[in-house]
């Protein structure tokens, strides 16, 4: 079992990759702007399906497709904002927690209505392609997701931090009424942060497609884990998602190896409740004034 | 001779076609016997919706061919009208959805592609004497509850995974036992824990000792430790148990891992029923076996299916085939009874020893509701194909086993 503990270490950080990939972008949108967006998942899966028929139909790597289904996803959130949501929730945060929850129901059945449950995959050269570090082979897309999630995270903090935008996005996170006095149009920049969200996630599912499969269904295998990695790394902090996707990827690892695979996922759920237990703010959260 | 065609005499003849006309009409009415309309409720939406709708499209290319070939002759040639319900994946569904088929007219039904839809279905059809003939449903349950109107043409859990057994175990004596160990994957819920335990049992029997025993959640996400504790364990041989989404990434984490197995061995899942899975993961496909449904592929009327089944570009799977076959059986009992009176198919049902099916089965003997003459065959992919390669008498390809080294 010793042997395995290292393997098990790499791959679960490989793995938490992904979650904090999926986290950022929900981070974003649930920590800066306290929307609760349920249909997180379901616009993962969307994202899956637009990489997946981009490689089926004309023949695009899914890490190629990014350059299409990142942009197309920003303009789909910016839109899902501004028409759907903000309309129908009249700012209230209860209306928003229901709209997202009716956006993805519908998002799931006319998934399930146009592709059927079954379950596809890419068939892509180097999927099984292997790094071999310190004698544990780890998954090449993983890898790849991996430095991605590094990548998106430090440009996703420049953004916030050094662009008008991002100082918009902070100040209507911070005080809603007192951004619009000083002139930041509200509106425009909830959907702006909405549409990034979004875009995170269609990126997390071009990198995600190589070693994964898609189904109606998909979303919800990450959306849970994704919503833990933002309360656990600090609620709206971008470094903080990624320290605590990395860390869930190895806690659930080895929980794994020395509970069993149906128990080792119990330790996602220790981990947070211990944060929040120690820690209320999270990770890197700002504790409360 | 000649004719002369006088007014009168148009008149006359008139008058006479007139009279035939009115005459026949009413033998031609009854020369237009109505349909018979037979159930066919599916998972059409939800969870399950993929397999629904293969099994309607099974059920729909089964009734198209009995009317080509003049319906059911014993009712006159009665053609039949298929009536499809959606169960919508959800028992309680698939239990209300009984009273639109018996408001329709049913005769009987089929259906519904899960142990838990049919389950829900048959106690439901069971207080109106309306006879369901199970596509898929493997729990035992199904035929433990004595319900006179349940049929199930195909097996079960427990007759696959005997069969399953006693087929490796053959495949094993004929390479010359160069499997010893085993590592048992399994789903952890119903299916996956049952099915394992019946394995774990039965594979000392065949000289083969169990190494590692790995249950995982469903949905599971990483597979790699999974792989990692395989290869630890030096098993000669994998039997997964799950379902198809993670039957995927456990085969990629496999394969990423370099795990050599000298064979992966499924029972009712797998690669090796699914033609959407080889298509889209050829080289880590290749080889693998599963034990599952599966119709004779060297009949006349399974190789007509196949090709309607191309034809209207679809997959062709275990679900087409066992709808189409099911059908069949309904249609036999018609022709049999010669009613479609609810009572009268149960008693035809019960009756049944209807040897035409596309299946690789024996004439049908419902003891219990529990078709005793089904079996489930061997498959394992090759290149493109999925063959039949155990037992022998139905094999379209020898089996390769053990499989040629990944290393």
């Amino acid at each position: 079992m010793s042997s395995l503990i290292l393997p098990a270490v790499l791959n679960g950080l490989m793995m938490g990759a992904v979650y904090a990939l999926i986290a950022l972008g929900l981070t974003l949108i649930y920590g800066v702007l306290h929307i609760i967006n349920f249909a997180h998942g379901s616009l993962l899966m969307l994202a899956l399906y637009a990489a997946y028929f981009l490689f089926q139909h004309l023949g695009i790597d899914p890490y190629l497709a990014a350059v299409i289904v990142v942009p197309l996803f920003f303009g789909l959130g910016y839109a899902l904002q501004r028409v759907v949501i903000a309309p129908m929730s009249a700012g209230s945060e209860q209306n928003v927690l229901l709209v997202t929850l009716a956006l993805s129901l519908v998002i799931d059945n006319l998934a399930l209505y146009f592709w059927t449950s079954n379950t596809r995959t890419v068939d892509v050269p180097y999927a099984y392609n292997t790094v071999e570090v310190f004698g544990a082979y780890l998954t090449l897309g993983r890898v790849i997701a991996f430095v991605a999630a590094l990548v998106v995270a430090g440009l996703m903090w420049l953004f916030m931090t050094r662009t008008r935008t991002g100082a918009a996005i902070r100040a209507v996170a911070v005080e809603k009424r007192g951004a619009e006095i000083v002139g930041i149009d509200v509106g425009h920049t909830y959907a702006i942060c909405f549409g990034l969200g979004t875009a995170c996630v269609a990126l997390a599912a071009c990198l995600l497609l190589p070693t994964f499969y898609v189904t109606p269904q998909v979303g919800y295998t990450f959306v849970l884990v994704a919503f833990t990695t933002v309360v656990m790394g600090g609620m709206g902090s971008l470094p903080g998602a990624l320290i605590a996707g990395l860390a869930l990827g190895v806690i659930e690892a080895l929980g794994g190896l020395f509970l069993g695979e149906s128990l080792g996922q119990i330790g996602i759920f220790v981990a947070f409740i211990l944060t929040l237990l120690f820690r209320p703010s999270g990770l890197l959260g700002r504790r409360p004034a | 001779m000649t004719h002369t065609i006088n007014r009168r005499g148009l008149l006359k003849a008139s008058g006479a076609v007139a009279l035939t006309g009115a005459l026949m009409s009413p033998a031609i009415l009854r020369a237009q016997t109505a349909a018979i309309k037979v159930g066919v409720l599916e998972p059409l939406t939800g969870n399950l919706a993929y397999n629904g709708n293969q099994c309607v499209a099974g059920a729909r290319f089964a009734a198209e061919a009995i009317n080509a070939a003049g319906g059911i002759k014993s009712m006159g040639g009665a053609p039949i009208e298929l009536v499809v319900v959606d169960a919508e994946s959800r028992p309680e569904v698939a239990a209300a959805a009984v009273d639109t088929l018996v408001e329709a007219g049913v005769c009987a039904f089929t259906g519904s592609s899960a142990s838990a839809l049919g389950l829900a279905s048959s106690q439901a059809a069971a207080k109106y004497d309306l006879a369901q003939v199970f596509s898929v449903g493997t729990a035992e349950a199904i035929v433990e509850r004595g319900l006179p109107n349940v049929f199930r043409f195909t097996p079960g859990v427990e007759k696959i995974s005997a069969v399953a057994m006693e087929n490796l175990g053959l495949l094993n004596a004929a390479a010359g036992n160069p499997v010893k160990t085993a590592a048992i994957v399994h789903e952890d819920g119903p299916f996956g824990s049952q099915l394992s335990g019946i394995v774990e049992e039965a594979l000392p029997q065949l000289g083969i000792t169990v190494v590692e025993k790995i249950a995982h959640p469903t949905p599971h996400r990483d597979f790699n430790n999974i792989a990692l504790r395989v290869k630890a364990s030096e098993a000669d041989i994998l039997i997964p148990t799950n379902y198809l989404n993670e039957y995927t990434l456990m085969t990629r984490a496999l394969q990423q891992q370099r795990v050599d197995l000298k064979a992966i061995y499924s029972v009712l899942g797998g690669a090796a029923s699914n033609i959407k899975f080889v298509r889209e993961n050829k080289d880590m496909a290749q080889y693998v076996i599963d034990c599952n449904h599966w119709y004779d592929p060297r009949k006349e009327q399974s190789k007509a299916l196949a090709a309607s089944v191309a034809a209207a570009g679809l997959d062709m799977t275990y679900d087409v085939m066992v709808a189409y076959a099911v059908i069949q059986v309904v249609a036999d009992a018609l022709e049999r009874g010669a009613s479609a009176d609810r009572k009268a198919m149960i008693d035809a049902l019960a009756a049944s020893n209807f040897d035409g099916s596309i299946m690789p089965y024996g004439p049908t003997k419902f003891v219990n509701g529990d078709n005793v003459n089904s079996r489930p065959v061997n498959l394992q992919v090759r290149g493109d194909e999925i063959e039949v390669i155990f037992p022998e008498e139905y094999a379209t390809a020898e089996p390769v086993f053990p499989r040629p080294s990944q290393g």
